[in-house]
């Protein structure tokens, strides 16, 4: 791992932060942002990508919202790293998620470190990154950032809100947060709050960055270092967390890697650590590390409930909206509990919700994947409420 | 649990219509309706387009969840025996079991929960105590196997067959109060002779009740 580079301070690649290659929506000192920490962040951007039309009765509008590490780039090539969009199996023309009929809006999170403000933002105040300096986020504070840019688009209610994992809390904050602004909300994968034991894998990721020598107590862009093994090391335990041991097993069994035999040493002698080590080299070219400690710290804070005096029903007491929850088998990551805690709060507040199960060996990650029942779910669930709004 | 469907209803759509607008009948217009074991959602879209019934369904299958959800129905995957107990007390006008208490692992808990769930409650379920069933235990000596019950007794999802005589006991146990009962014959129209039960135990191949919690 000591060969990994410094893409992330290219030049390419830093100016993502402030300048993306995507459109941007800039709110001055006099909009800030409110924050669920406090203090309001003004100014502030936010980073986004667009597809399809938006309809003149403006009804036509989906949010797709990104999980941990994910971006706005959602069905187009990535500037980064050239590779095809996140969800092109759900998003594009005749997708589930369709553009041409549909104006499908992805966003980069706050915190995050793809254009929208996060910690390697400059700091107007100082001209350098913000570091640490930047205030701790929450999903909610996502989600207020990017009804702001709803706001800025004119649209007056999304008619669908989709994501997975992180994406899928988001899902769940908006209809919580803006009932009457979404029409349909599709979460997947998801939870209504973050469990111990994720949060413990988190801290874990975090950890490891923060014992990196070059992370520098957060200045490394400042001091002109990168702690790549730290963040390789983060993205390497969670990863795990990700697949399942069924598709683990199925994948690498207990293959080596270009060899016979083991050598007896510390190298990457079995498949599976080969393939460890390449995931955390190639995340730690695309994404900043104090973003991974602010954006993996609004998925530990995140409990809808404890908004709503612990109750979960009582978050979406008298909504309108109509939910699809879709959790998969072997997910023990966010496992079907979690989805079904949300669907037995939906009922208990007497909303409309449907609720599948996928059937899939490749734990959470299953989302991002080909699963055709997945496609056949949300299609049915999204064709059905275009109907009802009235969307050709 | 697993839903059973009788093969009639497979084999003649005119006959699970005949069943279905019976159901339909007793619902009244504009209420909220819950559909255990609702299938393909044929039975909601009926009581959505017809009654205006604000419709919920629970659906074992995924090929069935993803119709309902096809059809605009919101339906969630579970388990009669097991996801109930997460509903609150009055969350629905009327609960509806159809062709399917028959499968679950605990009827009488069952029956309980659709009474605690729903103010009201319309169960369906095949007639063990039909004439043919009846005919062809103490002929051939062997479970029967009809259209309407076409499982081997080995491989079957229907583990808690009844008759229309132990369904009225069942109801007497847990304090239903029956406000209507009908029973099918093959093609699923009503037998045309009132009661005494007997004669319904024998001619009819489902019964069909809307039931209500006594206390009320």
């Amino acid at each position: 791992m000591s060969s990994m580079s410094s893409a992330f301070q290219t030049p390419e690649s830093r100016s993502q932060i402030d300048d993306p290659s995507s459109l941007v929506a800039r709110f001055g000192a006099d909009e800030p942002l409110a924050l669920d920490a406090g203090t309001p962040l003004g100014p502030w951007q936010i980073a986004y990508q667009t597809y399809g039309t938006l309809n003149a009765d403006r009804s036509n509008a989906v949010l797709i919202c990104h999980a941990l590490t994910g971006d706005q780039h959602v069905a187009n090539v990535s500037p980064i790293t050239g590779k095809p969009g996140w969800w092109t199996t759900m998003v594009g023309p005749g997708r589930p998620v369709d553009t041409d009929r549909f104006f499908v809006i992805c966003t980069n999170v706050i915190g995050g470190c793809m254009g929208t403000t996060g910690p390697a933002s400059t700091d107007p105040r100082t001209g350098q990154p913000y570091a640490l300096d930047f205030p701790v986020i929450t999903i909610r504070d996502m989600v207020r950032a990017q009804a702001a840019l709803i706001d800025r688009l004119g649209i007056e209610s999304l008619f669908c809100v989709i994501g997975g994992s992180m994406g899928g809390m988001q899902v769940l904050q908006w209809a919580a947060s803006y009932p009457e602004r979404v029409f349909a909300a599709l979460p997947i994968a998801a939870a209504a709050r973050h469990s111990a034991q994720n949060i413990a894998f988190h801290e874990v990721g975090r950890q490891a960055v923060m014992a990196d020598p070059d992370w520098r107590g957060g200045r490394y862009l400042i001091e002109g270092t990168k702690p790549t093994k730290g963040l390789a090391v983060a993205r390497m335990g969670a990863h795990i967390t990700y697949l399942s041991e069924m598709a683990l097993h199925r994948k690498f069994g207990r293959n080596y890697q270009d060899r016979s035999a083991p050598t007896f040493s510390f190298d990457a002698d079995f498949q599976i650590e080969s393939y460890l080590r390449y995931q955390g080299l190639s995340f730690v070219e695309r994404f900043d590390a104090n973003s991974y400690l602010y954006v993996t710290r609004a998925m530990d804070y995140f409990d809808l409930a404890a908004e709503h005096e612990g109750s979960l029903a009582r978050a979406f007491k008298g909504s309108a909206t109509r939910f699809c929850v879709i959790s998969f088998t072997s997910d023990w990551l966010f496992p079907t509990s979690d989805s079904r805690a949300i669907v037995h709060a939906l009922n208990a507040a007497a909303a409309s919700v449907g609720f599948v199960e996928i059937d899939s060996d490749k734990g959470h990650d299953a989302f991002l994947l080909d699963e055709p029942e997945m496609f056949a779910a949300a299609r049915g669930f999204i064709d059905a409420a275009a109907r009802v709004r009235g969307i050709a | 649990m697993q839903v059973s469907h009788p093969s009639h209803s497979v084999n003649n759509p005119d006959a699970a219509r005949l069943d279905f607008l019976l159901v339909a009948d007793m619902v009244a217009p504009g209420s909220r309706v819950l559909d255990i074991g609702c299938g393909d959602g044929s039975l909601l879209a009926l009581l959505r387009d017809r009654k205006n019934v604000d419709g919920r369904g629970i659906e074992i299958s995924r090929e069935g969840v993803n119709a309902c959800l096809a059809k605009g129905l919101p339906v969630i995957q579970g388990d009669a025996d097991t996801d109930l107990a997460d509903y609150p007390d009055d969350a629905f006008d009327y609960v509806i079991l159809s062709q399917t208490i028959q499968a679950t692992r605990q009827p009488k808990v069952v029956l309980e929960q659709l009474l605690r769930i729903g103010r009201r409650a319309i169960v369906s379920f095949p007639n063990f105590g039909h004439w043919r069933v009846r005919l062809e235990l103490l002929l051939g000596g062997r479970m029967p196997v009809t259209e309407n019950m076409p499982y081997t007794w080995h491989d079957t999802p229907n583990i808690h067959f009844c008759t229309i005589r132990d369904f009225v006991e069942l109801c007497r146990e847990v304090g239903a109060r029956m406000d209507k009962a009908a029973a099918l014959d093959a093609g699923g129209h009503p037998v045309r002779v009132v009661l005494p039960w007997w004669i319904w135990n024998l001619l009819g191949e489902q019964g069909v009740f809307l039931l209500t919690r006594a206390k009320d």
